[in-house]
């Protein structure tokens, strides 16, 4: 009977491990069940970017104008959604023939094409506070997929911050002028500001 | 057959001579047409091109000048007088330092620009930039160098090709032809000649 009585124990552990283990996944969905809602992007967040070059260094810069909503869902993550806009016009390098350069038609071509836009189409949580925002992305009349890393930064009653990172080919929406000078891959990184709506 | 003699050129000399002549020909309408299209994606591909080109120029004319003091130089025919001697030998002078210091002025364009547009010749190799100082001026200033002395040695191109075209169809001496064809020796053109006339 001495396997049973081990039998029993281990059990016993691995109910009190379980139970544990649950504690604070209830105490982290009660937090988060707090910020469930509609939320409209701020203008303080940051919309930054960065495009490496050969040779070592890059193009970094940022959006200055955006807009977008989304719905945060914690109970079940799959039914949160982002629509985000971005105005390329905006663009700033801290080099005005840069920006010229990257209005132009040569890359973003603002003046036919004045929004970026992008619209999830499924959101996974990938950890107890990151999730993965796939979605379409639409610029300069090309629509591709595209998926971006969240991850919660802090958040208030009516606040919340994520951080998020992604990274996007320009040659899928014609913008590949200066490769292989100028890597294809854009690196985004973002500070996503909501307030509830 | 390779290497130069006291009375013609050998092949390798020959080959450096056209083929450096070519591009840096070429160099001077390709510069005239990059900085005036309004086209960006066309104008950003024509400065790498005349950026890689510029590079080739400047290596092949290092190479140049070591076979160019490894071998002897064919003496000029002795129908030529002092003057014109002394004439055609600054001309040479003038394009030989041209080969050299003018794309290393386009290199200091490259490396003092604000834009601090990387060196990939040929997509191939990364070219550093000199240590110069970065600013609109200091680019402005080595532009308008690059381009003066540019517009000046084609001046001087022009005329080394016209007193090359005299001494065939005026002077009839084998100077062209020279650089035409390995190890022609000026007397025998000359002897033809006389013969025809």
């Amino acid at each position: 009977m001495k396997t049973t009585t081990q039998l029993l124990s281990t059990v016993t552990r691995i109910a009190i491990a379980v139970t544990l283990a649950s504690i604070p996944l209830v105490a982290k969905a009660d937090t988060l069940s707090q910020v469930a809602g509609s939320y409209k992007i701020q203008p303080s967040s940051r919309i930054g970017f960065s495009v490496g070059q050969v040779g070592g260094g890059g193009i970094k810069g940022d959006f200055k104008k955006f807009s977008g909503v989304f719905k945060l869902n914690p109970t079940s993550i799959g039914q949160s959604s982002i629509n985000f806009t971005l105005y390329p016009d905006s663009v700033s390098t801290g080099q005005a023939r840069i920006e010229n350069f990257l209005r132009s038609d040569a890359v973003f071509d603002s003046a036919n094409f004045p929004t970026i836009t992008f619209k999830s189409t499924q959101v996974t949580q990938t950890s107890p506070n990151t999730a993965e925002i796939a979605g379409m992305l639409t610029a300069r009349g090309k629509t591709s997929p595209a998926s971006f890393q969240a991850s919660l930064a802090n958040h208030g009653k009516n606040s919340i911050t994520f951080q998020v990172e992604g990274k996007i080919l320009r040659s899928r929406y014609g913008m590949d002028v200066g490769t292989p000078i100028y890597s294809n891959v854009v690196q985004f990184d973002m500070q996503i500001d909501g307030q509830r709506s | 057959m390779l290497r130069n003699n006291k009375e013609s050129f050998g092949l390798i000399s020959i080959l450096f001579h056209w083929v450096i002549a070519l591009i840096f020909l070429g160099q001077i309408p390709l510069g005239y047409w990059m900085v005036r299209t309004s086209d960006f994606t066309l104008q950003f591909s024509l400065y790498q091109w005349h950026k890689s080109f510029g590079f080739l120029v400047l290596g092949l004319s290092a190479l140049r000048l070591v076979w160019k003091f490894a071998n002897t130089r064919p003496s000029d025919p002795a129908t030529m007088g002092p003057l014109e001697r002394a004439t055609a030998h600054a001309a040479h002078v003038i394009l030989y330092l041209s080969l050299f210091i003018i794309p290393v002025t386009g290199w200091a364009i490259a490396s003092s620009s604000p834009l601090q547009i990387p060196t990939f010749m040929f997509n191939l190799v990364v070219i550093p930039p000199l240590p110069l100082g970065i600013s609109d001026s200091a680019e402005a200033f080595w532009t308008a160098i690059h381009a003066y002395l540019a517009y000046f040695s084609a001046a001087v191109a022009v005329g080394h090709i016209l007193a090359a075209l005299h001494h065939h169809f005026w002077k009839r001496d084998a100077i062209l032809t020279r650089m035409l064809n390995p190890h022609r020796k000026a007397p025998e053109r000359q002897l033809t000649q006389k013969v025809k006339s």
